[in-house]
C-alpha cells in the first residue's frame, strides 16, 4: 500500500539553514547536509529545501548545495524558491534533485509549467500554492503570503493539474505558524478534486495534526518545519502514532 | 569491477552515480559502445517521456545495443519500461527484452503514483536479504502489469510489476537509490550477486 508521507522542510539563505535547530546532536547547526541526513535516518520519507536567498550568487550557491545533499542523501528531495525557468529547473536536476518546485514564477507565467513538464516530466514538477481566505474566499497569494493575486486557489488547483504539474504543495497561509492544524476541509476539496497528489503545509503543532491531516484532509504527504527542527516531535513517534490510526506509513 | 551508467540524455543519472559511490564503487556515465560493452555491470536510467527517450536511444544506435549486451543490466523506473516490449506513453515500442506492454494508471488512482509503496513475492538474487512488504520509493504513471518475469509485484489500484527479470536483464520500476537502505541493498545486490 502507498504510505503517507512526512517531508521535513528546510530554510536555506546563501546554502545554510536558517531558523534555529535545535539539534543537539548537530555538529554545525547551519549544515543542511547534516540536518538531511538526520531526518532521513530518523525516517523522513522525502525532503524539502526552500531557498530564500536573494543574492545574485543564489543559482550557483543552490546548485552546490544540491549536489551535496544529493551526495549524501539516499531519500528523494525536492528543491525550491525563487526558481523561474527551464535554465534553472535543468541545472538542479542534473546536480541530483528530484523535483522542484515553482510557486510564483508559475503565477506569474503559467505556460512555465507546461514547458518544464514537456522537458522533465511530470513527476519532477511539483506547484506550490499560498493561500488565504479573503472574506470566505480561497485566494492565492504570493512573496510568502504578502501578496494577493486576483486567482482564486481551487481554479488556479485545477489550471495547474490541467497543465501538467506532477504535484500540489498547498500552504495555508491563515495555518501557517499558528500549531492549530492544517486547512483540512480546503485540502479535502483539493484532494478530492484532483487527481494528482496534495502536499499539506502550514499549521502542523501536534501529532493529531498530522492524523487529521491525512484522515479529514485527505492530504498524500504532509509537510512541516519548526515541529520536526525544535525536536517538538520526532519523526519516527509521529510514525509510529499515524500506524496506530490505522494510517500506512514506511516504518 | 566496471560499472557504467548508460547516460543518453534521460533523467537523473547523479543521483544514481552517487548511489553506487556509496556503496564503495565508481560508476562511469558514458554513451559509448565501446565504454558500455567493456562493463562488468550496466545500469540503464531513465525519467521523463517513454516516446522521446526511445528517440534519443534510436538516435545513438543504443536500441541495438542493449538488447544484444550479455552482462548484467539493470533498467531503472524509464529505463525498466524502455526495455518492455512497447509502452503506451507516446505510443512507443520499446527495446523489447521483457514480453510486456506498459500502460497507464487509471483514474481510480491520483497519477503519478508518487512516493513508498510495498514490494511482495519478491524471488531472484536481486531481492536477496530483502524482507516481503519492505518500502520502496517510486515516481511514475505508467506501469508494467504482472507477466511472467515479475520477480516483485506492488500494489496501487491493481497488482503491477515493481521489477522484472530475463536472463541477464533486470528492471525496478522503483528507484533503488532514492530507496534508503533497502535501496541500497537492491543496488549492492545487482553489484556484488548478479
Amino acid at each position: 500500500m502507498l504510505a503517507k508521507r512526512i517531508i521535513p522542510c528546510l530554510d536555506i539563505k546563501d546554502g545554510r539553514t536558517v531558523k534555529g535547530v535545535n539539534f543537539v546532536d548537530l555538529r554545525d547547526a547551519g549544515d543542511p547536509v547534516e540536518l538531511a541526513e538526520i531526518y532521513s535516518r530518523e525516517g523522513a520519507d522525502e525532503l524539502v529545501f526552500l531557498d530564500i536567498s536573494a543574492t545574485e550568487q543564489k543559482r550557483k550557491t543552490l546548485a552546490e548545495l544540491v549536489y551535496h545533499v544529493a551526495e549524501k542523501v539516499n531519500i528523494p528531495f525536492t528543491v525550491g524558491g525563487g526558481i523561474s525557468s527551464v535554465e534553472d529547473v535543468d541545472i538542479l536536476l542534473q546536480n541530483g534533485a528530484d523535483k522542484v518546485s515553482i510557486n510564483s514564477s508559475a503565477v506569474k507565467n503559467p505556460q512555465l509549467i507546461n514547458d518544464l513538464v514537456a522537458k522533465f516530466g511530470s513527476q519532477c514538477i511539483v506547484v506550490a500554492i499560498d493561500a488565504k481566505q479573503i472574506d470566505g474566499e480561497w485566494i492565492v497569494h504570493l512573496v510568502g503570503g504578502k501578496v494577493p493575486t486576483e486567482r482564486k486557489l481551487f481554479e488556479w488547483a485545477k489550471e495547474v493539474e490541467e497543465r501538467g504539474a506532477g504535484e500540489i504543495l498547498f500552504t495555508s497561509m491563515d495555518h501557517d505558524g499558528t500549531k492549530d492544524g492544517f486547512a483540512n476541509e480546503a485540502l479535502s476539496k483539493l484532494s478530492t478534486e484532483l487527481n494528482i497528489p496534495i502536499i499539506a503545509s502550514g499549521g502542523a503543532g501536534n501529532m493529531q495534526h498530522f492524523t487529521d491531516t491525512f484522515v479529514e484532509g485527505k492530504a498524500d504527504a504532509a509537510l512541516a518545519a519548526s515541529v520536526f527542527h525544535f525536536k517538538e516531535i520526532g519523526i519516527r513517534d509521529l510514525k509510529e502514532e499515524l500506524k496506530e490510526h490505522g494510517i500506512p506509513v514506511r516504518l | 569491477m566496471k560499472i557504467v551508467i548508460i547516460n543518453y540524455g534521460a533523467g537523473n543519472i547523479q543521483s544514481i552515480k552517487f548511489a553506487i559511490q556509496r556503496l564503495g564503487y565508481e560508476a562511469v556515465l558514458s554513451h559509448d559502445v565501446a565504454e558500455i560493452q567493456s562493463a562488468d555491470k550496466i545500469i540503464f536510467p531513465g525519467v521523463g517521456e517513454a516516446s522521446s527517450a526511445m528517440a534519443k536511444l534510436r538516435a545513438s544506435g543504443l536500441d541495438k545495443l542493449i538488447p544484444d549486451l550479455k552482462q548484467p543490466v539493470l533498467g531503472i523506473c524509464l529505463g525498466m519500461q524502455l526495455m518492455c516490449h512497447s509502452s503506451e506513453e507516446g505510443n512507443t515500442k520499446g527495446l523489447g527484452i521483457f514480453d510486456v506492454d506498459v500502460v497507464k494508471f487509471s483514474n481510480a488512482v491520483k497519477v503519478p503514483q508518487i512516493g513508498w509503496n510495498q514490494i511482495a513475492n519478491v524471488k531472484s538474487g536481486l531481492f536477496k536479504d530483502i524482507e516481503e512488504k519492505e518500502h520502496i520509493y517510486l515516481v511514475h504513471s505508467f506501469y508494467a502489469p504482472l507477466c511472467d518475469e515479475t520477480i516483485a509485484e506492488s500494489e496501487y489500484g491493481i497488482k503491477y510489476s515493481a521489477a522484472l527479470a530475463k536472463d541477464n536483464f533486470y528492471g525496478t520500476q522503483f528507484h533503488p537509490e532514492k530507496s534508503s537502505s533497502v535501496g541500497e541493498k537492491i543496488l549492492k545486490n545487482f553489484i556484488c550477486g548478479m
